[in-house]
Formats: C-alpha cells, structure tokens, sequence
C-alpha cells in the first residue's frame, strides 16, 4: 500500500515515462480506491499531452546568457 | 492608470521563451527565430525611450518581432523570382484527374485550425510557465521541453531527486491552475 504523497510522485514520474512497472501497479491499484488521486493523475496526464500539442521550445540557459551578453554590451 | 515601465534586464528571463515560441512558429526555424529574437531585444534597447507605457513590455516586445519576422520574409524573397508560388508535379498520377482543383484549400477541413489552437496553446503554457517561481520553471522546463534526463537536472541544479519531483509536483500543480484560468475557460 502506499500513500497519496507517494502515488502523485509515482504518477508525476509517469508523465516522464520513469516511473517502474511494479510502481505502476501500486499507482493503479491506488486510483482504484483514492478518487482525489484519480482526479490528480487525470489532470495531470491531460497537461502532459497539452504541453506535447503545444509544441513547446526553449532556449537554453546558454543561449539566454548569450542574449544577457550582446544586450549589455549593446548599451 | 498606472504607465507600464521597461525592464530590459528582466527581459530575456520573462520573455525569450515567449518570444522564441512565437517566432518558431512563423519562421520554422531554431536558429533564425533564435536571431529574431535577439534582434528584437536589441531594438527594444534601441528604442525603448519611444516606449510610451500604453501598452504592456510583452506586447510591445511582440510588436517589434512582427516586424522583424515580416523584415526576414521580405529578405529571403528579395532576389527575383523566389517570391512565386511553386507546384512541382512529378509523378505520373499528377499529369491525370483534377489535379488543379484537388489543391485547393478544403472548405471543409479543420486542420489548419488545429495548427493555429496548438500555436495559441503553445504561447498559453509559455505565459504559465513564465508566472511559475524560477526554480520551479527551470526544472520543469529542462524536463518537459527540453527532455533532460532526471540525473542531468539535479546535476546542474546541485538538488537530489527527490527534490527534483517535489518541484516538478508544484510546477505541474500550479501549470494546471493557470490553464485552466487562462486557457479553458477563455
């Protein structure tokens, strides 16, 4: 059995597809019976593929150091 | 009402992504977009006692980089002839049926609306993201977008994992409030 704190970390693992199988099976079996964690995993499976449709880019921490640079030297 | 102010300091920290996402969408293309947005940076520094404070930084930021990405369309098709519509047809099939009329846009289909909700989600996620605490952008970010694995994270970070999914818990928490504000009910 495990506890609410453990199943969203397990589910939040599973957005990154780094969660276990038997954690897997201990998330599943306690969906089964914690609704709050039900609703949890749903929503946050929902922002996983939002964020996938979105088509997200970033710019590195380098990239943005880059940018700070050529700024500063520019003024 | 208060005038908005620049903070050009703070802006590659709030905006760059917002901006990056923006022009990728335009321009396909990391690399130009990546310039683009330096540019528009740059002009904004050039320009920001113009600023008269009516509208918001974002927006004017966003003003700016219109029009560099129209000034890089117009560059590109510059030289003469490269601004025509091209059709190529190769195959045998092309030289038989109604080719002409199986071109146009299809009244119908609502594809090109997907590509234009997804580029509007994209921005509403980037705008999320940009209201989350720092620490919790930059996990979340190296995590989602840029698909870093867990231990290069805490690496760079200098946290333990455990750390690393309390702050991706909150980050996706406060994702899912702020989307559910600004995107599902607009």
């Amino acid at each position: 059995m495990i506890n609410c704190e453990k199943a969203s970390e397990i589910c939040n693992k599973k957005q990154y597809r780094e969660a276990s199988f038997l954690e897997q099976i201990k998330l599943g079996i306690h969906l089964l019976y914690c609704k709050t964690c039900a609703t949890f995993s749903k929503r946050n499976k929902k922002l996983t593929i939002l964020c996938e449709k979105g088509n997200l880019h970033s710019l590195s921490i380098a990239e943005k150091n880059a940018m700070r640079e050529k700024m500063q030297n520019f003024i | 009402m208060t005038a908005n102010q620049l903070n050009p300091d703070s802006w590659v920290d709030l905006y760059a992504d917002y901006l990056f996402n923006y022009t990728v969408a335009r321009v396909s293309d990391a690399e130009i977009a990546k310039d683009l947005v330096q540019e528009t940076f740059l002009s904004g520094l050039k320009s920001a006692k113009n600023f008269k404070g009516t509208a918001s930084e974002r927006t004017w930021l966003i003003a700016i980089l219109k029009r560099k990405v129209i000034d890089h369309y117009r560059k590109i098709n510059s030289k003469k002839g490269k601004a025509e519509v091209r059709m190529n047809y190769s195959g045998q099939s092309d030289a038989e049926g109604d080719w002409l009329e199986e071109r146009v846009a299809d009244p119908i289909s609502t594809l090109e609306n997907d590509a234009i909700e997804n580029e509007e989600l994209g921005l509403a996620i980037q705008e999320c993201i940009s209201l989350l605490p720092k620490k919790q952008s930059a996990v979340f970010v190296m995590k989602t977008i840029r698909g870093l694995s867990t231990e290069d994270i805490c690496n760079e970070l200098g946290i333990n994992p455990s750390n690393l999914w309390v702050m991706v818990h909150r980050a996706r928490t406060n994702l899912m409030g702020c989307l559910n504000e600004n995107w599902f009910k607009s």
